[in-house]
């Protein structure tokens, strides 16, 4: 289980002012259960794995794993311990190939799995494990890749930052599935995906919505549905009221 | 011949040689040549006015691959060798060439090798040369290669030079001339630390119409080194080049690259890409996510860099 109480996070902007990102954040994420978080663009929800993640540091609060405090510990330390983050945008490099990063993910990985791991993110494992994960990748398969290793590690917790974005539709229905088929249904597993995709958020048993660095909503999928609804329709009303007339059916 | 432990291991180490190679060999240590064997395709003849040998393999011959090794465990020696390549018509071979140095004294270790290589019409030459420095001692070791490619109309060489450990100090001149739809692709690898200080200097000329050339480095510099890279590329006909040097910076070290295009003809293509960087944030957050150490990332990423 992992726990983050009275999380917070202040940032310093180009002007010198200090800016909270994230806001006294309490939540506890339960093993077994898959976890969707969801919001406006710059809401926070990448901000707040990166923190679990230990690539940022709160400025106040504590986060548990399993009743452990790691807040002190590394990004090394936290990734032992059973923590991975699958990066909403991949870093790339020069002469790592697609196989070095699965075998880095999960060493001594039997050939077997690497391959159905690649087949499980929608690659043909023939054209692509020798690949190196540098620019001569487009977008979609560098987010693919990730996922990859993500799965290769079957971490306690994984958090996968938008998966969705840049693949193609065959793709997302593959990882919906591989998710409800192995993390779902496993007791020891805890995932938390950060998605704005509709059918990613209706696998999840809790839905967290994160606005302006804080949790202002959670429940089940489909309660949190109208909310959300409800909102783009206000949203889009805001921006378009003025000279334009909009309707929003 | 016997080799000590130390010969033994330097061998393996430049030119992968566990045991005595098949096919044509030359094997020179400590300034003398140690073992010397041709084949029917490859005759490789001591040098009569100077140290040093010509290899000569024959028109036509096809898949052999020859090792030229060189190895210094003697401090204070300092050799110079004159070594020449003549590949026949349409031939197609290997040389595994390579020098490792262990000096654990206080006197400076030196090899310096001339190359020359003579590649005949429509050839294939892959070389691979490794350099390797060990040992203790307070004396240098110190590698200065000069070396000239001529490639004849249709040849292809493809040169890969890889110098990744205890070298003090090295100054590589490459001139390098192509004739019509000749071929050179030349690789850099290096990786110098501590004092160490490294120049290679290269010169191509593309003179032929058709003629293409490549010069591909990458390097790594750590804690105080230096190194310096220089490519010039020089267009005289309808040919193509490009010159690419990618270099991770690291510590307090110091790096200059100089890609230089001098084009003579107006249907020359010549393009040069260069940068230097130090490793980035994002790849050591990403490596230590799937739980490495800072210390195995910054390895990891080194290592494939220069792979
Ligand atoms: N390291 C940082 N320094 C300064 N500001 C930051 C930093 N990281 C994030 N922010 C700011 O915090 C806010 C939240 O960013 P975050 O990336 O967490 O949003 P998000 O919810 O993931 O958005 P998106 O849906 O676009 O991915 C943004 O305004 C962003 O500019
Ligand atoms: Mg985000």
């Amino acid at each position: 289980m992992l726990k983050l109480k009275d999380i917070s996070m202040v940032v310093g902007n180009d002007q010198g002012e200090n800016r909270e990102i994230i806001r006294n954040i309490n939540v506890e994420f339960e093993a077994g259960k898959v976890y969707g978080i969801t919001g406006p663009n710059g809401g926070g929800k990448t901000s707040l794995a990166k923190l679990i993640m230990g690539i940022y540091m709160p400025s106040q609060g504590n986060i548990y794993l399993q009743g452990q405090d790691i807040t002190p510990l590394s990004i090394s330390e936290r990734a032992q311990l059973g923590i991975i983050y699958a990066f909403q945008q991949p870093p790339r490099f020069k002469g790592l190939t697609v196989k070095d990063l699965i075998n880095i993910a999960r060493p001594g990985i039997d050939n077997l799995h690497l391959r159905s791991t690649l087949r499980d993110v929608g690659l043909c494992p023939e054209d692509y494990l020798d690949r190196d994960v540098g620019p001569g990748l487009s977008g979609g398969e560098m987010k693919r890749i990730e996922m990859a290793q993500t799965l290769a590690r079957e971490a306690v917790i994984s958090i996968m930052d938008e998966p969705e974005a840049g693949v193609d539709l065959w793709t997302i229905q593959k990882l919906i599935a591989v998710i409800v088929g192995r993390y779902k249904k496993n007791p020891r597993l805890t995932t938390i995906i950060i998605t704005h995709n509709e059918n990613m958020l209706h696998i999840c048993d809790e839905v967290l919505v994160m606005e302006n660095g804080m949790l202002v909503h959670r429940g089940t999928p489909e309660e949190i549905w109208p909310h959300i609804k409800d909102e783009i329709e206000c949203k889009m009303k805001e921006l378009c009221s003025g000279d334009i007339a909009y309707e929003i059916r | 011949m016997k080799l000590d432990e130390i010969q033994t291991n330097l061998l393996k180490t430049i030119a992968d040689l566990e045991e005595t190679p098949r096919g044509a060999v030359n094997i020179r240590i400590d300034g003398t040549p140690v073992m010397r064997h041709s084949s029917p395709g490859i005759q490789i003849t001591p040098k009569l006015d100077k140290p040093g040998f010509d290899l000569v393999v024959a028109p036509g011959t096809k898949g052999e691959t020859v090792h030229v090794p060189v190895i210094l465990t003697k401090s204070g020696l300092k050799d110079l060798v004159y070594n020449s390549f003549i590949i026949g018509e349409d031939a197609d071979v290997t040389i595994i060439a390579g020098c490792g140095i262990h000096n654990s004294s206080h006197m400076h270790s030196q090899h310096d090798g001339i190359h020359e290589f003579i590649l005949h019409a429509n050839s294939k030459l892959r070389y691979v040369e490794k350099h390797y420095g060990e040992g203790e001692g307070k004396g240098k070791k110190i590698l200065n290669p000069t070396t000239t490619v001529h490639v004849a109309e249709g040849a292809t060489i493809e040169m890969e030079m890889v110098q990744i450990a205890g070298v003090d100090d090295t100054v590589r001149k490459t001139t390098v001339h192509i004739e019509a739809k000749g071929y050179v692709k030349m690789i850099e690898r290096l990786l110098t630390h501590g004092a160490q200080h490294a120049e290679s200097d290269v010169e191509m000329y593309i003179d032929g119409a058709g003629g293409s050339g490549q010069v591909l480095s990458r390097s790594v510099a750590k804690e105080n080194s230096a190194q310096v890279f220089r490519a010039a590329l020089i267009g005289r006909s309808d040919c193509t080049g490009h010159v690419e040097c990618d270099s991770i910076i690291m510590g307090d070290s110091k790096i200059k690259a100089i890609p230089q295009l001098v084009a003579e003809d107006a249907r020359a293509v010549l393009t040069h890409e260069a940068a230097i960087g130090k490793i980035a944030g994002e790849q050591l957050i990403k490596l230590m996510s799937l739980g490495l150490s800072e210390q195995q990332a910054v390895d990891t990423i080194i290592e494939g860099f220069l792979r």
